[in-house]
């Protein structure tokens, strides 16, 4: 479980978020929405301790993980796949998720094999470089690197992004799949709001770093304010 | 076979490698740093002659040849990992001008240091290997039982740095430490460990040329590894900054090109021979001869 408390961060004079707070709880995917520069990134990045908060705390489970190094945040269990993915191109596909086990115990072959057959695309082409994967390929390659130390808690910036709807549809299922197979906390930032509510069981607006509306994805997704100003979804 | 081996090319080639090697292992210990950290280190070859006088200066007390080349790579390790932890560190994210101004003073701290410790008279150091070179049937043959082992020990340490780069875990967390460091963090790989590591590694390997340069013919002195630094940083350059290989390469394509001026036209041109190659190599591939070029989709 994931409990942010009226956290406020700013990158110098510029407020990106301002006394934020919510809770994300396992084997459910919390839907974090808004514009662009709304500080949904900022958020996720500032739970992964890559931005330090200027006020607020950050629980995970009971333990504040506020003032942690990023490192030892990810070995607490928390996998954060950032923007525009984080694979490294320069290492082959198996080295990516090689990489991806460090944070935690588990043995590296055994976890290979569960995210092989989880992704046999992946299996197929393991000694390839990630440059030969198509957009999707990258996004699976992602998730399987942040699910193979087995995290309590997962954190995905944007992963619709530059996919086809077709794939991002199947992305959004594959999500909704894992974490309740493996009662998983799931955060996804998304300004695709229409993908995001639909797998989502919570979900928090944000609006230029504050938080303009919290509560059931359905409820966010019925409330006809909020699609037409914040989602920007018209029926 | 014998006249082969004894010809004049095969003079120059010698002699070229056995030099080249030296630089090859300089300019593949500034890879190391500048893929870890993008700090071009100017006191490389300072920190390699300040650990390997620590190291060689041992045999005063009666310590065994070998023992004062393990003496010394273990000082430059701890030295390299020492440099990095205190003097780079709060450097990072500043300009890079910063580094270098850190770095070159560092440089000029350890050699007035080693003048001061040790002062500036070269010391022959005694190497258990003989260093006279062999003779078939009377004609000469530029190898010695030394020069043997220095090609030796320079390989075998190429080889661990690439096996160990290439097929170990540490070796994978360094690289992805390099290429991606936030990314790196976010998988839990402890980066500024890895940036102490590849810091002290590249001592190391530093060191190892400083160990070959002084028990070699011009002796142990504060400045020996001056020279031998201008050419790694060419070497490394001109093979490409990225790419350990090439560091590689461009070391013995340096000592080669010095040598065959040395030998054909001038020994006071020879220095010149890195330049001329560095200018050729800048104006056909100026991002190194060896630099895989990345182009990056978004």
């Amino acid at each position: 479980m994931i409990r942010v408390e009226h956290l406020t961060v700013s990158y110098g004079a510029i407020v990106a978020l301002t006394d934020v707070s919510l809770e994300a709880n396992p084997g459910r995917v919390t839907a974090v929405l808004g514009a662009n520069g709304a500080g949904k990134s900022t958020l996720l990045r500032t739970i992964s301790g890559l931005v330090a908060p200027k006020g607020g705390d950050i629980f995970l489970g009971d333990r504040s993980i506020v003032s942690m190094a990023t490192e030892n945040i990810a070995r607490l269990g928390v996998a954060h796949v950032p923007e525009g993915r984080g694979v490294i191109h320069e290492l082959t596909i198996e080295e990516n998720l090689r990489l991806g086990a460090f944070a935690s115990k588990v043995d590296i072959g055994a976890g290979l094999e569960k995210q092989y057959e989880q992704f046999p695309i992946l299996g197929d082409r393991r000694k390839k470089y990630c440059s030969t994967l198509s957009g999707g390929e990258r996004q699976m390659l992602a998730m399987a690197r942040a699910l193979i130390s087995e995290p309590q808690v997962l954190l995905l910036d944007e992963p619709s992004l530059g996919l086809a709807p077709q794939v991002t549809s199947e992305l959004m299922n594959l999500i909704l799949e894992l974490c309740h197979a493996s009662n998983l906390t799931v955060i996804l930032v998304e300004q695709n709001a229409k993908s995001a509510l639909r797998i989502a069981h919570d979900a928090v607006v944000l609006h230029l770093g504050a938080v303009v509306a919290s509560g059931t994805a359905e409820a966010i997704a019925n409330d006809k304010n909020l699609r037409h100003y914040y989602l920007g979804l018209v029926q | 076979m014998s006249q082969f081996l004894s010809s004049a090319m095969m003079h120059n080639i010698f002699a070229g490698l056995a030099q080249g090697v030296i630089y090859s292992l300089v300019a593949l210990s500034l890879v190391i740093i500048w893929q870890s950290t993008h700090v071009l280190n100017f006191a490389q070859g300072a920190m390699a002659m300040f650990a390997s006088y620590v190291g060689m200066t041992e045999i005063d007390r009666g310590l065994n040849y070998w023992l004062c080349i393990v003496v010394s790579v273990v000082v430059g390790l701890l030295f390299g990992g020492f440099t990095e932890r205190v003097l780079i560190r709060p450097l990072y994210g500043k300009p890079e001008i910063n580094a270098i101004v850190v770095t070159v003073g560092l440089l000029g701290v350890l050699e007035a240091v080693a003048q001061a410790l040790w002062t500036s008279t070269t010391r022959n150091i005694a190497t258990p290997l003989s260093q006279i070179y062999f003779h078939d049937q009377g004609r000469l043959v530029l190898l010695s039982p030394f020069v043997i082992f220095q090609f030796t020990l320079a390989i075998a340490i190429m080889l661990i740095v690439a096996g160990l780069f290439r097929f170990t875990d540490l070796g994978l967390q360094l690289r992805a430490s390099a290429l991606a460091p936030e990314v790196a963090r976010l998988l839990g790989v402890r980066v500024n460990r890895m940036l102490t590591f590849g810091w002290m590694l590249s001592a190391a390997v530093g060191t190892v040329a400083a160990v070959i340069v002084a028990s070699g013919s011009f002796g142990l002195y504060p400045s020996d590894m001056d020279g031998i630094l201008i050419a790694g940083f060419i070497a490394a350059v001109v093979g490409g900054l990225d790419s350990p290989v090439g560091a590689v390469i461009g070391g013995l394509l340096i000592g080669l090109t010095e040598q065959f001026i040395l030998s054909y036209w001038s020994a006071d041109l020879a220095p010149l021979g890195g330049i001329i190659l560095l200018v050729v190599a800048l104006m056909i591939r100026p991002q190194g001869l060896f630099t895989k070029s990345v182009s990056r989709r978004v």
